[in-house]
């Protein structure tokens, strides 16, 4: 096991009396791509900041390796921010917002020009050292201010969403590039977004909080294909969450049948919640499956289309690469290894059903679907 | 849209031309012209009499903007730095004498700086020594500062407040104390306040003729009563006040220029100086 080089302790935080962060707990390991993720709200920014020092818990600690960092101000710590809105120095051009921490430190100019240029090179911006700051796009400000902060050697980098006011294009680009300087420097990020793809697609470790509280932590592939509870089911991608009773061991009950699964250890005839991923469900002809239902909404998405089933009120979503009618009956086939299977928890009945969300397709303009259209024939006029 | 737009526009143009261009054109003509309208330089030479008093108005005005600016500006950051609602009151405060009259508020300081004034009246009451102020260039000073700092604080506030907060966040962590936060990245983003502020209280003040001559007795001679003696005074001679007048604004606008051309220097590579 790598060092924790950073550690969070029963951190609280509230503003105007209201807890953004409740015993906050987090461990952070040398060299490992961090991501915080939660909707708005969920208290990732404030855990960014405490540990930035901009934000004084109002209980516990904060750690930096085994040295406690809580009442150091911010520019005593070994920690560089990249903040949401770039924050370059309008007063000075590209190549002295880059030297601007260097220059505090006392190093000599012929270093500073050195690694100025080296860092240049290294976001891919060699030759724009004497543009202004006006002058430069949002993601070559971007580059800048990822420029800046790696320029003063930290030990830990710290995102705050800075990918968030870049287009899609220019997002993947960047995700792919701050990837890359993660694993060419093998500092240790810690990375803030509400994007759960950019999550998946960047991190180590994905750290998913909600209401100020961590939910989750584990590795992408883990938080995709464990979830712990419906909030991070649904925040994850897509997922079909059904109310279901656990028999015995490897056996599941839910939609009016019994499953063979491959969970266990919650005990008999306990309650559970049933998680499907929306893209592990086939679509067979409806005699040869336990579960049938009606299509009521199909949107076609590109790689594959969407399909919303009725099944006895509880509306399912399928993503398939076989088109089916609006109207049409169809079966849905599982095996073991679609079911995944989590314990109850305040987020149960809450997420899961897409019955609001065949409403609001509606608005999507879909030639094929008749039904549909007489449905939401005002809606259809656009 | 183009028509509307000009149209829109015929009134300031019929002022402008009435009130600004004209006497513009009127000052020019007297300037070069003798009592009989015939063409001279003769009041634009004997301007280099009064060089004592260009380089009087001068100093004071240097004097009453250096004061403004150091005392202006931590008051506008300090504003800047409190809630929305307190800030909304001390600017009004800043404003508050800008409510009363200009003469009446230049009256007051006579009261209380005369050597039979308020100040003094206290001083003696405590047994201290009584202080001659009133009739002293100090005097023009403080009421040159007391009228025209309104005009520093409030272009220093208003660029103080538009500072976003994540770049200070951002020097911080670049490993900027409060010292080197304040001299490396407020100072310098807020040089457009400080050049406006300077220009708004610099061009009145070296123009001013009430305030030398209400607290400034006839000792401290401005170029301002200069002008005006020659068109209100003993001294009749519109031609030299003309002629006096031009010379001032050239050197004013002199002035400004040499302030922009500092401005335009900071922003594009002032930093290379660090």
């Amino acid at each position: 096991m790598k060092n924790t080089i950073i550690s969070l302790k029963d951190i609280t935080v509230s503003y105007d009396g209201e807890q953004v962060l409740g015993g906050f707990n987090l461990k952070i390991h040398d060299g490992e791509f961090v991501t915080l993720l939660g909707p708005s709200g969920c208290g990732k920014t404030t855990a960014l900041r405490t540990i930035a020092g901009f934000i004084k818990p109002d209980a516990g600690d904060v750690f930096f390796y085994d040295k406690n960092i809580t009442s150091l101000p911010p520019h005593k710590r070994e920690v560089n921010t990249i903040f949401q809105k770039y924050a370059l120095f309008p007063h000075l051009n590209v190549y002295n917002n880059i030297a601007f921490g260097m220059r505090l430190k006392g190093c000599s100019e012929k270093k500073i020009k050195e690694t100025v240029h080296r860092m240049l090179a290294m976001v891919d911006m060699t030759g724009y050292a004497h543009r202004g700051i006006g002058q430069l796009s949002g993601g070559q400000q971007q580059r800048v201010a990822i420029a800046r902060a790696l320029a003063n050697e930290p030990k830990v980098l710290l995102l705050d969403e800075p990918l968030g006011a870049l287009d899609l294009k220019l997002r993947k680009d960047m995700q792919a590039e701050l990837k890359k300087i993660q694993q060419q420097t093998g500092i240790t990020f810690v990375f803030v977004t509400h994007d759960q793809e950019e999550a998946l697609s960047m991190s180590d470790t994905v750290v998913v909080m909600d209401k100020g509280m961590i939910q989750q932590i584990g590795t992408p592939t883990d938080i995709y294909n464990e979830p712990e509870n419906a909030f991070v089911a649904d925040f994850i991608g897509e997922s079909n969450i059904l109310d279901g009773v656990m028999l015995e061991d490897y056996s599941v009950k839910f939609a009016g049948h019994i499953f063979h699964c491959l969970d266990g250890g919650f005990g008999s005839n306990t309650p559970v919640d049933v998680v499907i991923r929306p893209e592990d469900i086939k679509v067979v002809e409806p005699e040869s499956s336990l579960i049938t239902g009606e299509v009521t909404a199909v949107t076609f998405k590109g790689v594959h289309y969407e399909i919303i089933v009725d099944v006895a009120g509880f509306k399912w979503m399928i993503q398939s690469t076989e088109c089916r009618e609006t109207g049409d009956r169809i079966g849905l086939s599982l095996t073991p290894n679609d079911i995944h299977v989590m314990a109850k928890s305040e987020y149960s009945g809450t997420f899961g059903d897409y019955s609001t969300f065949s409403d609001e397709m509606g608005e999507d303009k879909n030639a094929s679907s008749e039904a549909l259209a007489e449905e939401e024939g005002s809606a259809d006029e656009i | 849209m183009k028509s509307d737009s000009k149209f829109l526009s015929a009134p300031y143009t019929v002022w402008m031309t009435v009130f600004i261009v004209l006497p513009m054109l009127l000052v020019g003509y007297f300037a070069f012209t003798d009592k009989s309208g015939s063409f001279t330089l003769e009041n634009i030479l004997s301007v280099g009499q009064y060089s004592n008093v260009f380089l009087r108005s001068i100093w004071l005005g240097a004097v009453a903007t250096v004061v403004s600016l150091g005392l202006g500006y931590p008051l506008a950051y300090i504003i800047a730095k409190m809630n929305a609602r307190r800030q909304n009151v001390m600017v009004m405060l800043v404003m508050l004498p800008m409510w009363m009259n200009f003469l009446l508020r230049t009256y007051a300081w006579m009261t209380l700086l005369e050597d039979n004034g308020l100040i003094n009246s206290f001083l003696g009451a405590l047994g201290l020594p009584r202080i001659h102020m009133i009739n002293t260039a100090g005097a023009v000073v403080l009421g040159m500062v007391y009228n025209y700092i309104p005009y520093m604080v409030l272009p220093l506030y208003s660029v103080l407040t538009k500072i976003d907060k994540s770049v200070i966040e951002a020097a911080q962590d670049l490993g900027a104390n409060s010292r080197e936060v304040f001299l490396k990245v407020v100072v310098p983003m807020s040089m457009p306040g400080v050049i406006s502020g300077v220009t708004m209280v610099f061009v009145p003040a070296v123009s001013t003729f009430i305030i030398s001559k209400m607290l400034g007795g006839g000792g401290n001679l401005l170029i301002g009563d200069l002008i005006d003696m020659q068109f209100l005074g003993s001294a009749y001679n519109p031609n030299l006040g003309s002629a006096v007048s031009l010379v001032l604004m050239v050197i004013i606008l002199i002035c400004m220029g040499i302030m922009n051309q500092f401005d335009d220097g900071e922003a594009a590579g002032g930093g290379m100086l660090l």
